[in-house]
């Protein structure tokens, strides 16, 4: 429900969006404001609403994979991870080649670090900072080259298939990865000397926007914003996925509660993609990346669950089938729809240049949250 | 005190060289600014047009003057139209005092540097006529921050100047160059610490990041001139570089010893010695413009309450002590 302007009240109700610099995309949030605070936010959702549960209803499984990257366009791979990974539950027979598994954790956690890349180009240009953008670009550009010569695409990718993947990839690539993340690596120091100890930056988003643990689970956000609020949740431990349980990393938490803790949280999670991507390319077995039988026509029966950590937090795939070709009921649980359902409650009475940086601190994908 | 009858013509003709030069100035000036601040974000910048991409701004000025000037429903028509003049000329009319040289000033005035401030205080008169005029809420918010802002950065600015003037005696501002000869004002501490204080101001003066909160894109789409096209705008942005040009040349003169290298006096007479002093002015005045260049593009913007308690707890209080202490200075040991 948006509020109706009480003419009694010296309030101002101010429309930011869904054209504004800082709402990333078509988000609309209705401020009441009383000068340069902020009463109430509340924001609109539906600008980009373009019916992709429906659309998972009506076509086949593989039908609407290509779909569930056009939901995320910063983390396509996690989103068409989870709904793989969801349909292959339903198809007990299926073996998938360790080989694919391991090329998908690769690629996605490659994709993770574009995600939070691009996260952090964004959150600067919301303070006011143009430069750091071109910056993580830079980087994040080499990921979309190294994923643009295995999945073909450099945005809304669709690498996997029902099985394994589509491509595989040859060593003069894995070095090309492994090169990556020494030259990312380099790179963090010199992000930290420009932004992190900046005084101005620190200024803008210390204290700014504090989610306590209670509030962040009472409104089930998840991903960087519960873990900068102190809570270790990752689904990658939590319900363990894929072949995330052989592999060794840290689930990064921050007690601040504030935008600079979900913005350390981020930091690590680079690295720690980063050592996951070591890893797995050094445990990176031989073999087919496709399963020999995979059923052409996948008839299932059942409901089935998946949860992946996608870049912005939990995702999770319900798809219910009763016996025909596509699914009876497609529901996607999608992390920033949670996260943004606490900005009601926590921009009240903060300033409007706080408004934008909590906002950028979720790293709010839009036509993810309209689906 | 003699009173002179001003020259008409020489104003006449003086305010049209003044006005090509604000006009070559503002776009030599977006084009070193898009250029420096590519080569700060590691891209090439303009290129295409021209050799080095210097007929990108004048291309770019062109399409300005093509382009239909909006002027939203609501709007009150005739503020709507003053207010970018309003931002434009004054910055021009202060440029005539400005001692560029020994000769090469259009004006000297006893009052010289109190003409330049009332004028640039005109500013943000146009600022809030803009955002009041354009009937909408942003420009609003960019208005009343301008304002605000603008009580709050304008006394630390006025008391760092008006060091100087204490120092040196004068508000002229030939004789204000010529009072610190070789050695600036900025060498002695007084004139240290109010040069430090009049440049955080004085960008705070040209509402460029980070203190461009009036404009704010990420906060305010683009604050005051967000119902701005074409010209209008056009003239906003050039009253910004003109406005840069205005505050880099009051530091050279008051701080930088104006046309005079440090620790050398030049005196000589002719044109030779002339173009040195108005290409020494112009360095020390451009290196201060690229100084901001650099400052924009690598800092965040600062949030409003931040610059307000920035001026008034930290500014203020410095250059009132400051003030104070080279009064105290001046008495005790003499100037």
């Amino acid at each position: 429900m948006i509020q109706k302007p009480d003419p009694t009240q010296e309030t101002l109700v101010l429309n930011m969006g869904p054209q504004h610099p800082s709402t990333h995309g078509v988000l609309r949030v209705v401020l009441h404001c009383d000068g340069e605070y902020v009463l109430d936010a509340e924001p609109v959702i539906g600008y980009g609403h373009r019916m992709h549960e429906l659309i998972g209803e009506v076509r086949d499984h593989r039908g609407f994979y290509a779909n569930v990257g056009r939901m995320d366009y910063g983390g396509a791979l996690s989103f068409g991870h989870g709904h793989i990974l969801a349909v292959e539950r339903m198809l007990p027979d299926l073996e998938v080649p360790e080989r694919a598994e391991y090329l998908r954790v690769i690629t996605t956690e490659l994709n993770r670090v574009a995600s939070h890349l691009l996260w952090f180009g964004a959150f600067l240009l919301d303070l006011g900072a143009f430069t750091p953008i071109l910056y993580s670009f830079d980087d994040r550009e080499a990921i979309l080259d190294l994923l643009e010569h295995v999945t073909g695409a450099r945005l809304t990718f669709s690498y996997m298939r029902v099985g394994g993947v589509c491509a595989d990839v040859d060593k003069d690539w894995c070095d090309g990865v492994l090169a990556f993340v020494k030259r990312m690596r380099d790179r963090i120091p010199m992000y930290h000397k420009l932004v992190s100890g900046n005084i101005i930056f620190r200024k803008r988003v210390e204290d700014v926007g504090l989610i306590t643990r209670d509030m962040a689970l009472k409104y089930g956000c998840t991903g960087p914003v519960i873990r900068g609020s102190g809570i270790p949740y990752d689904v990658r431990r939590s319900e363990p996925y894929s072949i995330y349980p052989e592999l060794d990393f840290d689930i990064p938490t921050s007690e601040r509660c504030d935008c600079m803790g979900r913005y350390d949280v981020r930091w690590a999670e680079i690295e720690q993609s980063l050592r996951i991507i070591e890893q797995a390319i050094a445990k990176l077995p031989e073999g087919p990346v496709m399963a020999e039988k995979v059923p052409k026509v996948i008839k299932a029966k059942g409901e089935v669950y998946q949860a992946v950590e996608a870049a912005r937090g939990s995702l999770g795939y319900y798809i219910a089938c009763d016996g025909s070709t596509s699914p009876y009921r497609m529901k996607i649980r999608v992390p920033s729809y949670s996260n943004l359902s606490i900005l009601k409650e926590l921009t009240r009475g903060i300033l409007l240049s706080d408004l934008v940086a909590v906002m950028g601190s979720f790293d709010l994908v839009i036509p993810e949250i309209d689906r | 005190m003699q009173i002179e009858s001003p020259n008409i013509l020489l104003i006449v003709v003086a305010a049209v060289v003044m006005v090509l030069y604000v006009f070559t100035n503002s776009a030599v000036l977006v084009w070193v600014e898009r250029k420096v601040s590519a080569h700060i974000q590691r891209r090439p910048g303009p290129f295409e047009v021209g050799p080095f991409g210097l007929l990108q701004t004048a291309i770019d000025g062109l399409k300005l003057m093509a382009k239909q000037l909006i002027i939203p429903g609501k709007a009150d028509k005739r503020l709507f139209m003053l207010a970018p003049v309003l931002s434009f000329v004054p910055p021009i009319a202060a440029l005539l005092t400005v001692p560029f040289g020994k000769v090469v000033q259009v004006q000297n005035l006893d009052i010289g540097i109190l003409f330049i401030l009332s004028l640039a205080a005109l500013n943000v008169l146009a600022i809030l006529i803009a955002g009041w005029a354009s009937a909408n809420k942003y420009s609003l918010f960019g208005a009343v921050r301008s304002v605000a802002q603008n009580i709050a950065y304008e006394i630390p600015l006025l008391l760092s100047l008006l060091t100087a003037v204490l120092w040196m005696g004068t508000l002229n501002l030939g004789e204000l160059v010529d009072a610190q000869g070789g050695f600036w004002f900025v060498f002695t501490p007084f004139g240290f610490v109010a040069f430090l204080i009049y440049f955080v101001t004085g960008m705070a003066e040209t509402n460029r990041a980070p203190f461009d909160l009036p404009e704010a894109e990420s906060e305010l789409t683009a604050g005051f001139h967000t119902e701005y096209s074409g010209m209008g705008f056009g003239l906003f942005f050039l009253g910004e570089y003109t406005n840069m040009i205005l505050v880099s040349a009051i530091a050279t003169s008051l701080f930088l010893g104006g046309y005079n290298l440090p620790f050398v006096t030049l005196n000589g007479e002719g044109v030779l010695w002339e173009l040195i002093r108005v290409l020494i002015f112009l360095a020390k005045a451009y290196f201060l413009i690229f100084v901001m260049i650099w400052m924009r593009w690598t800092f965040p913007r600062v949030r409003f309450d931040q610059l307000l308690n920035l001026c008034w707890k930290v500014l203020i209080p410095f250059s009132l002590v400051n003030l104070a202490a080279a009064a105290i200075w001046i008495k005790a040991v003499g100037g």
